[in-house]
């Protein structure tokens, strides 16, 4: 699904933040990422989500060369792709129904064809009775659960989380990771980007360890 | 039922159509409308001025077309009576032409009086008599054979057909149509360009919420229409004020001269200001302008949004 062949990426003239990365990501598959703060691993999942170009190197995603897509392959791309980002990204205008359908909205999809949809997801990540509430008004584990739901609505065969456990207490983060475990094992290919040891000792999967801007796997 | 059911759906969207995936207030602001709504107003005004200017015009030409002079100077050893008879004869007998008759003593004296003064004699000098002639509505009057025929057996007459006069006013007339296009041109591009770069500021603000939306998979187009919204939206409401207030400024001077013809010495302002009453055509213009000015700004911010994506990628 996806490839990465001795990928390099710099900011601008700055140094090299990821050099010779090299690694695979199969379908229904479930990986952690990992590494100390400012290791990359935010990054490197810029790459996968075709936010950030490598500088040097090949990635492969879904089969494309990334280096060789327009702007409506991108976008078609990462309607694939779900994204649960470290800093969440919600909108603060619209209420949390609105944000966790806004994937859907952007497809086009007429609001009653998901409502139910939405309404059932945001009970299952124990949003019920936030529906209505603006994100400026949720605690930071509401957000983060908010933010999760937005990048699985649209169920994307791909899902890629920065830190989504960063923000919450270690009982909700239990939760949290039961939920990507439980998403893996319905089909969807995940990539968990952590710090947080602890964490990963609850499930035994492989890890990707970034470390001065190389990648090598332990399990 | 039916109906019942429909307005059961709407309540329970949870979508507030309101709530624009781009808040308005980042988006367009009062200034953008007083810009627009100015730029209207100065385009409807143009539009209606050039419109009046036009149908004057060729109101004074048919005016004048319906009549022309034989001018008959006096010549040595002629009879200029007897001259002034045979040219009557003589335009009488012309196609189109429906009645000619010579200018009395009297009123060419008239005519001449602001530059002669009163009291002349005009037996003492050697002045031109002049002959009205009448011409018929709807037939194409012989000018060429009818001057032929003049300097052939009339000595010392002329046709005077204002041919020159009426096409200098055309000249004119059209000289103002097309300098009025130009303004209006103008005014379009300066209200492209100040929606454009009002939608520039708008993407620049809302940089978060498009990043987000094109992670999320949105395309382009998807963007632009969530900014163009906005801004159809701010198009159409300067647009319709600024119109309206021309419309509504044509109309009242359209008013005045009526109410003027009731005051005492009212008349002349009446037949001045009566040259500003707007037809329904010019009506119509507004109203197209207002169409226009929606349309350009539409197209001015969508057009912009997507070369500022292009720059953001
Ligand atoms: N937008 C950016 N411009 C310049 N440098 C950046 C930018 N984003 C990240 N970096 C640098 O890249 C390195 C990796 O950062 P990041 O990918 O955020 O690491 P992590 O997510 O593992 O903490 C850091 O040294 C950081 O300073
Ligand atoms: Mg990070």
């Amino acid at each position: 699904m996806v490839r990465f062949e001795n990928v390099g990426l710099r900011y601008g003239i700055g140094p090299e933040v990821l050099r010779d990365v090299s690694f695979e990501i199969g379908p229904q598959s479930f990986q952690f990422l990992t590494g100390p703060s400012g290791a990359g691993k935010t990054s490197l999942l810029r790459l996968l989500f075709l936010s950030l170009r490598p500088t040097r190197g090949l990635i492969t995603l879904f089969g494309n060369d990334v280096l060789r897509l327009g702007p409506d392959d991108i976008a078609a791309l990462r309607r694939r792709i779900g994204i649960v980002f470290q800093d969440f990204r919600l909108l603060d205008h619209l209420t949390t129904y609105e944000n966790v359908a806004l994937p859907l909205r952007v497809q086009g999809r007429d609001e009653r064809s998901y409502r139910a949809e939405v309404i059932e997801l945001l009970h299952w990540v124990g949003l019920g009775d936030r529906l209505h509430v603006l994100p400026p008004v949720l605690s930071g584990g509401e957000k983060q659960r908010a933010a999760i739901a937005r990048a699985l609505i649209s169920r994307p065969e791909f899902l890629l989380a920065d830190e989504p456990t960063g923000n919450v207490d270690p009982p909700l983060a239990r939760r949290l990771l039961r939920l990507f475990v439980e998403l893996h094992r319905s089909g969807t290919a995940v990539v968990l980007a952590t710090h947080d040891a602890a964490l990963m000792d609850q499930h035994d999967a492989r890890r990707l360890v970034l470390a001065e801007g190389r990648l090598h796997e332990e399990r | 039922m039916f109906l019942r059911r429909r307005r059961r759906d709407a309540e329970s969207s949870l979508v507030r159509p309101a709530a624009a995936i781009v808040p308005r207030d980042g988006v367009t602001s009062r200034a953008l409308l007083m810009v627009i709504a100015i730029m209207t107003f100065v385009a409807a005004l143009i539009v209606g001025a050039v419109g009046l200017v036009r149908e004057t015009a060729t109101q004074w030409r048919t005016d004048m077309v319906r009549e022309v002079t034989i001018q008959v100077r006096p010549v040595e050893g002629r009879d200029i009576a007897a001259e002034i008879g045979k040219a009557i004869e003589i335009a009488r007998s012309t196609r189109g032409v429906l009645n000619a008759r010579s200018l009395t003593r009297e009123e060419t004296s008239r005519l001449l009086e602001p530059w002669l003064g009163s009291g002349l004699d005009l037996n003492e000098l050697p002045l031109p008599r002049l002959i009205a002639v009448r011409l018929a509505q709807n037939v194409d009057p012989d000018f060429d054979s009818l001057r032929a025929a003049l300097k052939k057996d009339a000595a010392g007459a002329t046709l005077d057909d204002h041919r020159t006069w009426s096409a200098r006013l055309a000249a004119v007339s059209d000289a103002i149509v097309i300098a009025g296009f130009a303004v209006l041109g103008l005014v379009l591009v300066a209200t492209m360009l100040s929606v454009s770069f009002a939608t520039r500021g708008a993407v620049a603000t809302n940089r978060a919420i498009v990043e987000v939306l094109h992670f999320i998979g949105a395309h382009d187009s998807f963007v632009a229409g969530t900014f163009q919204r906005h801004f159809l939206a701010v198009g159409l409401k300067g647009g319709l004020i600024g119109g309206g207030a021309a419309a509504l400024l044509f109309a009242v001077t359209g008013i005045v001269p009526g109410v003027l013809s009731w005051m005492p010495g009212g008349d002349e302002a009446a037949f001045l200001t009566g040259q500003f009453a707007l037809d329904r055509q010019g009506y119509l213009g507004i109203a197209g302008i207002v169409v226009l000015v929606a349309l350009v700004t539409t197209l001015a911010s969508r057009i912009t949004v997507r070369w500022t994506l292009r720059e953001i990628e």
